[in-house]
């Protein structure tokens, strides 16, 4: 599956010993894993597993009652979602999380309210530098709108969208982030196989093109083993096996959990 | 001493008017979801209807007619406006409410006039003095007071019976857990929304009842709904005793403040000091004391 | 010349992004401000100044302030009437206590005021939101209410506060004519900032506030701020149109005229005119304040003339059941219905 000039490089992220608990429900509980500078990691398991609780840690949502987040070298402290944002990582969610009164384009552009700097008077203003800002943004966001396919429905409110369409959307709004780590949860539930087809093809483009490291949660096996580098397995909120596709796949323990264990 | 038992009584009696007002909110945002801001318009409309009718017929007939009339009301609320709006936002329901308490109370005026009527419930209006034993020449309250007490105290036993023993009010209880899992088990949400905006129209016949009878059927009686936000809030949006205690800490506090503190700040401090206490809660416990706690997920 | 966007092609982002991107809109909107600022003073009487224009202006002004709360960033207020009453009063103590001060500053400065409050009241809304957040600012309302009615240093000892001599820059606008050119003038320019406040950062960080915040948060956008920022901007909207409507409006007015009643009418015209809309909040205040008008006065030139308190209960009638239609059938409102229009016609007359 590498593509001509992919460099997998150092660790990006590292998980240690992580445990998560909801009054006395344990969601997650000691799990560790890394992930590396470019690669596309997935998270599966079945459901129930702590996978999204996971995303929710590292993008700042939940905070773990245990263990250490590193993130480019550096040990996070308790941070809330939009410092992580700041800190370079987007996500997308399981049900879909796009602003739905606005159009497919202030979706994309709200990606990069980070990225604009001018401040509450010269927007007041629109003006000059204000102007010329929000155009630079908007070529940005014309760019991912290309590479997303999505130029018919720019103006469209996104609640009108079909599923798929929306689905990229929210793929084009964390893009236009530009992050560094970029969260997919379960970016194929819900589709049919020619959109999943596009799906796949898009993050591996992302990956490609852009660099852009993902850690993704999927449940289609098939689609896992065929996008990610590595795979880290969860079973009730433990880790119970991490590697290459490969290796997952000839894990006795994970077979077990995913076809059940004859006692 | 005395004077402070006094006071603290007087508050408390006049809490149990918020509460009775309170209570019918509880009813539909427990049942529903939907904050009901026509309760005090529903208040308003069920008093005129039923002082205006005691001028035709005895108080046994017009208290069964005004029933009959709220019961219709809850349905043609719930046809008309709940019905197309299911499964909207909150805030939206919210506005609707806000919608039908100014038709009803404009609707509530225009057929049954606007003046102040006196509603006879053949209660002295006198003081009495209670608590004698306790309190030399004991404390002064009134009788009417007493007897709203008693109602309240009643109309709560009532629902609590409603709620725990009827077929009825287990399913009201299961859709206040869960809207589509009640509905998949075959509970009719539009019946239970029937039902449950009835017992608040009744509940606001029994407020309008009780409100008229001490300050006479008029406008200012719509507003009282106003006062009893502060009281949900404290007490929380899902808790009947929540409905109950906090319509008596709210109307303790305003007497207190009113007596002790309105000297220093010039008067008039009960139109806002509820609302302060309120939003003191919002900030520090807002689900209220005694309301189900908020947790989000994503 | 019909209505059509055939032939104008956008070569650029810059034009795509144009307020009103397509010419006859363009055009319109010319027209409108030409009739407005020329047409209106050749025909206007006495009573359309001040009876019907003036205060529709400065309603629609209020009704901007809190469309970019609610209607933009999904923040619930029933405070509106509150924070007029901070406008009006603090520009009467301005004008009152600062000598000399120019009243166009005095104005605006109670804007300042007015945002000032409302981040205060707006503070609550870090942890709770929806009606909770309604009836903190209904909290807000009765306790400015309070505090105007009961704080003698805000009105100076008086009843009733009165406007000072409208002289700015050494131009007297005291005739009805000229106080309408002023509110116009105001009314367009903070209309046309508002309106590029919502098409840049700020505005769609509102509406991502308003359309999920959790999601918003993930995106970056820090709530409290964004909130409390959508907040200022509101109030001193609001303040604004509370200074104007107490000095060039009113002349002299006691605190009742910025009670809860107030904050609804303002919220109704929201709501009615298009919950996040600009123009929805020229239509709904359009459509709210003529309304009583029209109970009073058609039913009088059909010689049955009604009574102020049948005219009132009519007008709730009319107000509640609108809510309730347009929410059910266009919670957009007129601006939405505006915009349906505009779209068969752009296609008319072959609309498939």
């Amino acid at each position: 599956m590498s593509s001509t000039g992919r460099v997998i490089g150092d660790t990006l992220l590292k998980i240690e010993n992580i445990s998560l608990s909801f009054g006395g429900v344990r969601a997650l509980s000691n799990v560790s894993f890394d992930v590396r500078k470019g690669e596309i990691r997935a998270i599966i398991g079945p459901n129930g597993a702590g996978k999204s609780s996971m995303l929710n840690c590292i993008n700042g949502f939940y905070h773990p009652q245990q263990g250490r987040i590193t993130y480019k070298g550096s040990v996070r402290e308790q941070m809330r979602p939009h410092e992580a944002a700041a800190q370079g990582i987007a996500r997308t969610f399981q049900n879909i999380a796009l602003f739905k009164g606005m159009s497919t384009l202030d979706n994309i552009m709200s990606g990069r309210l980070l990225k604009m700097k001018r401040g509450f008077f010269w927007q007041a203003l629109y003006w000059g530098p204000a102007e010329r800002e929000e155009l630079e943004h908007r070529e940005a966001v014309e760019r991912i709108i290309d590479f997303l396919e999505i130029q018919a429905v720019r103006k469209m409110p996104v609640g009108k969208l079909p599923y798929g369409l929306q689905k990229r959307v929210e793929l084009g709004r964390a893009l236009a982030a530009e992050p560094d780590l970029l969260l997919l949860d379960e970016p194929m539930a819900g589709m049919n196989v020619e959109e999943k087809e596009d799906m796949c093809r898009f993050i591996l483009d992302v990956n490609d093109q852009f660099g852009t490291t993902i850690a993704l949660i999927e449940h289609d096996m098939g689609v896992v083993m065929d996008l990610s580098d590595r795979v880290v397995v969860l079973e009730y909120g433990q880790k119970i096996a991490d590697g290459t596709p490969d290796e997952v796949r000839a894990d006795q323990r994970v077979i077990d959990a995913y076809l059940g264990v004859q006692h | 001493m005395a004077f402070f038992f006094e006071v603290v009584l007087g508050g408390l009696l006049a809490g149990v008017l918020y509460s009775l007002v309170a209570l019918g909110f509880v009813l539909i945002f427990k049942a529903s979801g939907v904050f009901n801001f026509a309760q005090g318009a529903m208040v308003l409309f069920a008093a005129l209807t039923l002082v205006r009718l005691t001028e035709w017929v005895p108080f046994w007939l017009a208290f069964p007619i005004t029933c009959a009339v709220m019961i219709v009301l809850a349905f043609i609320i719930e046809r008309i406006v709940l019905r197309p709006l299911v499964n909207q936002e909150g805030i939206i329901l919210f506005m609707a409410t806000l919608g039908i308490a100014f038709f009803l109370e404009g609707f509530g005026q225009t057929i049954w006039g606007s003046d102040i009527y006196t509603l006879n419930l053949g209660i002295p209006k006198d003081p009495a003095f209670i608590m004698e034993w306790l309190f030399d020449g004991g404390l002064l309250v009134d009788k009417l007071d007493l007897f709203a007490a008693a109602v309240a105290g009643a109309l709560v036993v009532a629902l609590a019976l409603f709620f725990q023993k009827t077929r009825i009010g287990l399913a009201l209880r299961a859709v206040a857990d869960d809207h589509q899992a009640a509905q998949s088990i075959g509970v009719p949400l539009n019946y239970i929304w029937l039902v449950v905006w009835s017992a608040a129209g009744i509940v606001a016949l029994v407020a309008g009842m009780v409100w008229g009878a001490k300050l006479g059927v008029q406008f200012s009686i719509a507003l009282v709904a106003l006062k009893a936000l502060p009281v949900l809030i404290l007490g929380g949006f899902t808790s009947v005793p929540g409905a109950i205690i906090g319509g008596l800490i709210i109307g303790m506090g305003e007497k207190i403040s009113e007596v002790y503190l309105g000297p220093v700040f010039g008067g008039g401090i009960e139109n806002w000091f509820a609302y302060m206490l309120a939003l003191i809660f919002l900030l520090f416990r807002p689900q209220g004391l005694f309301g189900d706690r908020i947790i989000e997920r994503v | 010349m019909l209505y059509r966007e055939t032939g104008q092609f956008k070569t650029s982002y810059s034009a795509d992004q144009a307020m009103f991107p397509i010419l006859q809109d363009r055009i319109g909107i010319i027209l409108i401000l030409v009739v407005a600022f020329v047409g209106v003073p050749m025909v206007a009487t006495q009573y359309t100044y001040t009876g019907l224009l003036i205060p529709f202006l400065i309603l629609a002004l209020a009704a901007i302030g809190l469309n970019l709360l609610t209607g933009y960033c999904g923040q619930v207020s029933l405070g509106t009437g509150g924070f007029m009453a901070v406008g009006a009063y603090a520009a009467y103590n301005l004008v009152l206590r600062v000598p000399d001060i120019n009243i166009l500053l005095a104005i605006f400065m109670a804007g300042g005021f007015a945002a000032l409050v409302g981040v205060l009241f707006g503070l609550p809304s870090l942890r709770i939101k929806g009606f909770y957040l309604a009836v903190a600012t209904l909290a807000a309302q009765f306790f400015l209410d309070w505090v105007f009615i009961r704080i003698k240093w805000f009105t100076n000892y008086q009843t009733n506060a009165n406007a000072p001599d409208l002289v700015i820059f050494g131009v007297s606008f005291n005739s009805p004519a000229n106080r309408y050119i002023l509110v116009l003038s105001i009314v367009c320019l903070m209309a046309l900032l508002a309106k590029n406040l919502v098409r840049s950062r700020v505005g769609r960080a509102w509406m991502a506030v308003r359309d999920m915040d959790i999601a918003a948060e993930i995106i970056g956008i820090r709530l409290l701020h964004t909130k409390l920022l959508a907040f200022a901007v509101s109030s001193f909207y609001c303040g604004v149109a509370g200074a104007l409507w107490a000095f060039v409006h009113l002349g002299a007015w006691e605190p009742l005229t910025f009670d809860v009643n107030r904050s609804f009418q303002v919220l109704f015209m929201v709501i009615i005119g298009g919950l996040g809309s600009l123009l929805g909040s020229f239509l709904g205040a359009a459509f709210i304040f003529t309304v009583p008008i029209l109970i009073n006065q058609v039913p009088a030139a059909f010689g049955m003339p009604i009574s102020t308190a049948l005219a009132a209960h009519l007008e709730a009638m009319i107000f509640g059941s609108l809510i309730i239609f347009f929410l059910i059938a266009e919670p957009h409102g007129f601006a939405r219905l505006w915009q349906i229009g505009k779209e068969k016609l752009r296609l008319w007359p072959f609309p498939h």
